[in-house]
């Protein structure tokens, strides 16, 4: 094995992988620096077990000392979920994904077509909304994205449905008109249900590099996101700048997408997603 | 704007060297190490920036560098030199076949943007070379891809060339070529499903499209926004079907765009055409050498 001894050759190997996962060079060297105290605090000398030292530290710095809970915030009456994110990243699938999975629960979803913008949009949600067996409420294409939510409350409410999932339009956060827009269509929405959206769902797709930041801190400060929908981790990317995203705008993750199915949607696991960033790199090492 | 984050921070770093009369080798070092990171930051892969950062401090610490009367100066043309063969040399325009029809094929990972690109790309061959494309849906797996390439065909009026969802994406292709030599279209433009590299099924299935309809264009359609796994994108594509050309999208983000850089370096391929917005006339050609002095702000 290459790696017999956690030195200092270790950590930078590590170091490396952690960049190579799209962590970001910041993160990474906090985090590096912090696992190198818990060696020593330790006295862990050779790298026997050291996999899940690192992993239960790195879960540990991403819980920053919170009970984390994956749930979604769902009200007795109707619950409002917003979701936001750049062009491409997997929003309209993962409400067709969530839909499935919280009428799997035993509740009743409604589905809100706001991207009224790109060409196809509303065709793909209703396509979703099929699938899965919900509503989707529409209006055509190129009409006003806070008219199809005012709509679909007042149908949701109608129909008294437990959850409404709301489609909006890709949006690049550098975009002021477009961000502005989505903070109308937020403001819509909480002027329509009390507290509502009770849940901003920001979709990052993981192959992102390091942009992802600063999606997540302009969406935020656009939406009050709550959660992140980390997509496309089957692939090879990791996503691994949600651990900088966690530490510095304390936005958790609460699901990961797997696939481009209707099940491949998870609740987020930090102890298998942190596992999942380096072990399989150090093992290779450890073979050569 | 894209890349204007690493400009910033590349040149800064480069400033500090400029105006240096004497450079040891500990401020290249030093000159290197904030480079490196600027790179990384910038989203350009880990390898590629080991690569760069050992090319330029070994040219920098080279006796004609030292011995220089502007050895400031002469390290950040080493730099340039490098960066702009990093991006690539020349503008790359689209090779259009012999005999018509030019085929192209839009690959790549999922939501990159190959659907959006197929139709500004139709307006680019329409108003300046003159061509009559047809556009042709050969994604029959995401949910609504047809009716989104038939909505912007429309907007173009430009015709799209369907068979629904039920045929194979290959028997679409096949059926295409001939619908092009019936209506005399000299291009047809393929948009195919987007999909993981690591999908083999897939993969093979764009491996038989293209025996099929032998492309004259393979673009590779690459969301700017990518992180450290484009290369490996980017290699798997180009190793299982040969890819002619990288499309980089979404440019008209605030990425730093270090993917371009690492696609180009490690496939060797030419960015074609950069996208900068959604709009079906937000497509330009790219020029390495003009992006490389606009980062380092000469
Ligand atoms: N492999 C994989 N593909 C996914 C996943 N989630 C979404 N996709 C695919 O990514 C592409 C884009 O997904 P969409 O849901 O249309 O993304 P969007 O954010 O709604 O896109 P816009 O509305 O255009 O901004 C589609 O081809 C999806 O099938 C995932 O978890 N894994
Ligand atoms: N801002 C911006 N958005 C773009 C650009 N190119 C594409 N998009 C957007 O990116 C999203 C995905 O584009 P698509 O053309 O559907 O991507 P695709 O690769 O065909 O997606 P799949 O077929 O699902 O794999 C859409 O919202 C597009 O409008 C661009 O250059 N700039
Ligand atoms: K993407
Ligand atoms: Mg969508
Ligand atoms: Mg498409």
């Amino acid at each position: 094995a290459r790696f017999r001894e956690v030195d200092e050759d270790f950590f930078e190997e590590l170091e490396e992988l952690l960049l190579q996962a799209d962590v970001g060079v910041e993160t990474v060297m906090e985090l590096v620096d912090q696992l190198r105290w818990e060696v020593k605090r330790k006295n862990i000398k050779n790298t026997d077990g050291i996999q899940s030292v690192i992993s239960e530290k790195l879960v540990e710095i991403y819980k920053a000392g919170e009970e984390l809970d994956t749930n979604l915030n769902i009200q007795d009456d109707l619950t409002v979920i917003l979701m936001v994110g750049v062009n491409g990243v997997g929003k309209t699938t993962t409400i067709g994904k969530l839909a499935a999975r919280l009428k799997d629960e035993g509740k009743t979803v409604m589905l809100a077509a706001g991207d009224t913008f790109r060409a196809g949009a509303i065709d793909q949600l209703v396509v979703w909304g099929e699938r899965v067996g919900v509503e989707v409420i529409r209006q055509s294409e190129g009409s006003d994205p806070a008219a199809v939510m005012y709509d679909a409350i007042r149908a949701a409410k109608n129909r008294k449905v437990d959850v409404l999932i709301c489609d909006t339009a890709g949006r690049l956060q550098n975009k002021v008109n477009l961000m502005n827009e989505l903070e109308k269509v937020h403001r819509v929405i909480g002027k329509e249900v009390e507290g509502a959206p009770h849940e901003v769902l920001l979709a990052l797709d993981a192959t992102t590099g390091q942009n992802a930041l600063i999606q997540a801190q302009t969406f935020k400060e656009a939406t009050n996101v709550t959660g992140i929908v980390l997509t496309k981790l089957d692939g090879t990317a990791k996503g691994g700048i949600v651990l900088a995203i966690r530490n510095k705008l304390n936005i958790p993750v609460k699901f990961v997408g797997l696939g481009e199915g209707m099940d491949d949607l998870q609740p987020f696991d930090p102890e298998k997603y942190v596992y999942g960033l380096f072990a399989e790199g150090l093992e290779m090492e450890a073979e050569e | 704007m894209a890349f204007e984050g690493l400009a910033q921070r590349l040149q800064g770093t480069l400033q500090k060297i400029k105006g240096k009369g004497k450079i040891s080798e500990a401020d290249v070092k030093e000159m290197m190490r904030e480079v490196r990171f600027a790179l990384i930051e910038a989203d350009v892969n880990l390898k590629v920036v080991k690569e760069f950062v050992k090319t330029v401090s070994e040219r920098a610490v080279g006796q004609d560098v030292m011995k220089s009367l502007t050895p400031g100066q002469q390290v950040v043309k080493i730099v340039k030199d490098e960066l702009t063969n990093l991006m690539g040399g020349e503008q790359n325009p689209i090779q259009f076949a012999r005999k018509s029809p030019t085929v192209i094929m839009m690959v790549g990972l999922q939501g990159a943007g190959k659907t959006t690109t197929t139709g500004k790309l139709a307006t680019v061959l329409r108003k300046r070379h003159n061509k009559k494309p047809l556009l042709v849906a050969a994604d029959v797996y995401r949910p609504a891809a047809i009716q989104q390439l038939q909505t912007l065909g429309k907007q173009l009026t430009l015709p799209v060339f369907s068979l629904g969802t039920d045929v194979s994406p290959v028997e679409i292709a096949r059926q295409a070529l001939e619908e092009a030599a019936r209506e005399h279209h000299d291009v047809v433009i393929i948009d195919t499903a987007g999909r993981l590299h690591v999908d083999e099924k897939l993969m093979q299935e764009l491996k038989d499209i293209q025996a099929l309809s032998k492309p004259d264009e393979v673009f590779l359609v690459v969301d700017a926004m990518t992180g450290q796994d484009a290369v490996n994108v980017a290699k798997s594509f180009d190793e299982a079907i040969g890819i002619t050309g990288v499309v980089l999208t979404k440019l008209d983000g605030d990425t730093r765009g270090g993917a371009a850089l690492s696609i180009r370096s490690v496939t060797q391929k030419p960015i074609k055409f950069v996208g900068m917005g959604e709009k079906m006339d937000a497509l330009e050609p790219f020029h390495p050498e003009r992006m490389a002095s606009r980062i380092l702000g000469m």
